[in-house]
């Protein structure tokens, strides 16, 4: 069972909502990938008073848990003004924490990223910060009342999957408690199996998935490859060897000469 | 056989050219001044590209849109194909887009060089559609309605609850504004541009795994940028951020239309279904044409053709 911030969730994959040729084609990857967080994002959507009603009631008739987020955010009052709007649309105090530091890369604003956390979990907000895989900003984030970590492992929408697996080890190693999301980067189901058996609680996929050729099949695939990687996890992985080790005895077989 | 036509975008006007062709005698019934989605519309014909993130329908229904407004206003499509194109940091878009779609020969520096020569040595790269076609949707909605006028078909933009009871048919093509609980608004924002210092000969697609846009050349050197999608019912004036998108994106095709004049900046709002595709509904003598969503000029006649063949099978059928 995964727990965030005292919500119990057996499902271990989190759906971003963004990107899919149609709302039926993001209903149904939602369905085929047994998520029950879907992260929404507030700024484009809702500029207008009822604008984008009948696509959020689509979304909400889903019956998820949403997990809405400050995408788009430079900057830290745009973010935390984002998350308080997002808690009244939404009426949740969950929030998925972007504040952007590179409007090229998308590369988290760290800084920004730690205050604005701050502010936001001492205002009452259960935040779930995105964040790269350095170790000494995961534990200020930690330090403001954060109790949930969402760090990359590549950049937004690369498909790049693990870059440095040293950093996330690292991460897992010294946060062996903290639930920690991998968000962001994650390109194929391999990729979403590795961070698995890595240890980390979950994966958020988006574009992974919408733009996939067949959404739906490719959120079924992730759902498979996350459950099977926390499975080899929690089995135990036997080490890479530098040598071979026969599964067979080979002592006292007999030798036929050629 | 009296049809009344409700809604003069292209829907309603591709319907109403349909039925009229087939000998029915049509009224087109439209109050609206502005607030059509087909008026800020791109007017391209390009099927196959749709498919990067439609369904196969799309493809299936489009392809003979082409042949279709030709023959409904001879000389209105221009088939020079289309040029997808990305810059040189984003070029494995292209061959993303490539993988999803077909009807497509990738092209190189020269080739591109050689259909749109104010393009030459910008992009090494790129796809080139060449069954692909254009219009222009707002020349296309006024002379299709001359058109029609001059056949006998009438133009109303009021009718008496009675009048209306008097028709054989009724085809509701109203789009966002028909009661239809699915349909929901999709936002799309456009500019059109002036400038004599470059021009193109077809619609261009520039690739971005964030902000795709498209030029398409137009009369008197202006050029109609395009299209944001916003999950919104907003008929509001374009933001700034997306006018910086569209702007930025069309800078990196040509920095030429840095000079360009801003002739206009426009906002419709598409009707689509929850799958983003078509349908033709029949209930009782009403039929309805609705969730064009992006795709009016490329869908409608295969819509109107649909709408047109249930009325007259079921004269047929009945005794």
């Amino acid at each position: 069972m995964l727990r965030l911030y005292k919500t119990e969730l057996s499902s271990r994959l989190l759906l971003g909502t963004a990107q899919y040729p149609s709302p039926a084609i993001l209903a149904d990857s939602i369905k085929a990938s047994g998520t029950e967080i879907i992260t929404v994002s507030l700024r484009r959507e809702m500029a207008g008073r009822k604008s984008g009603d009948r696509f959020w009631s689509l979304v909400r008739s889903l019956g998820t848990h949403i997990l809405p987020n400050t995408a788009g955010c430079h900057t830290l009052k745009e973010a935390v003004l984002t998350a308080q709007m997002a808690r009244d649309v939404f009426a949740t105090d969950w929030i998925k924490l972007e504040v952007i530091g590179n409007h090229d890369t998308l590369q988290p604003d760290v800084f920004a990223l730690v205050e604005a956390a701050r502010i936001l979990s001492d205002d009452g907000f259960k935040v779930f910060p995105y964040t790269t895989d350095d170790l000494v900003v995961a534990e200020r984030l930690l330090d403001v009342g954060c109790e949930v970590l969402m760090p990359w492992c590549a950049p937004i929408g690369s498909a790049l999957g693990p870059l440095n697996l040293y950093a996330l080890r690292s991460l897992r190693g010294h946060f062996p408690e903290v639930p920690m999301i991998i968000d962001a980067g994650l390109g194929r189901p391999s990729h979403a199996a590795m961070v698995m058996e890595l240890g980390f609680d979950a994966v958020l996929l988006n574009t992974a998935v919408a733009k996939a050729a067949d959404p739906v099949a490719m959120a079924g695939a992730f759902a498979l490859a996350t459950q099977a990687g926390r499975a080899a996890y929690r089995a135990g992985m036997l080490e890479p060897r530098d040598v071979a080790v026969p599964s067979t005895p080979v002592i006292g077989k007999a030798v036929f000469a050629q | 056989m009296d049809v009344l036509v409700r809604g003069a975008g292209v829907a309603g006007l591709a319907a109403a050219h349909e039925l009229a062709s087939r000998g029915a005698h049509v009224t087109v019934l439209d109050p609206l001044t502005s607030g059509r989605a087909s008026w800020y519309a791109g007017g391209m014909l390009a099927p196959y590209c749709e498919r990067e993130s439609a369904d196969q329908v799309v493809v299936d229904l489009g392809l003979r849109a082409a042949d279709w407004w030709d023959a409904a206003l001879p000389g209105s499509v221009i088939r020079n194909g289309t040029l997808v194109l990305a810059p040189a940091r984003d070029v494995r878009e292209v061959d993303r887009f490539g993988s999803r779609t077909s009807g497509y020969e990738v092209v190189k520096e020269e080739a591109i060089a050689a259909l749109e020569p104010d393009l030459a040595g910008r992009f090494r790269r790129g796809l080139f559609f060449e069954g692909e076609a254009h219009l222009d949707p707002r020349h296309v909605l006024i002379s299709l309605a001359a058109r029609l006028a001059t056949a006998g078909v009438s133009f109303e933009t009021d009718l008496s609850h009675s009048a209306a009871g008097s028709f054989d048919w009724i085809i509701d093509c109203t789009g966002y504004f028909a009661a239809d609980e699915d349909i929901r608004g999709v936002r799309g924002e456009m500019l059109i541009l002036r400038t004599p210092d470059i021009s193109l000969s077809r619609p261009v697609r520039l690739v971005h795994p964030r902000f795709p846009a498209y030029v398409v050349p137009r009369e008197d050197n202006t050029f109609m940028v395009g299209a944001t999608m916003i999950e919104s019912d907003s008929h509001g004036p374009i933001t700034a951020r997306s006018m910086m998108e569209l702007l930025n994106a069309v800078y990196s095709l040509h920095p030429a239309f840095g000079e360009a004049e801003v002739i206009e900046t426009g906002a419709g709002v598409r009707p689509a279904y929850p799958d983003n595709l078509p349908r033709v509904v029949r209930e009782g003598h009403t039929i309805s044409i609705n969730g064009l969503y992006r795709h009016g000029f490329l869908l409608a006649p295969a819509m109107a053709m649909r709408a047109a063949d249930m009325i007259f099978q079921t004269r047929s059928e009945s005794p």
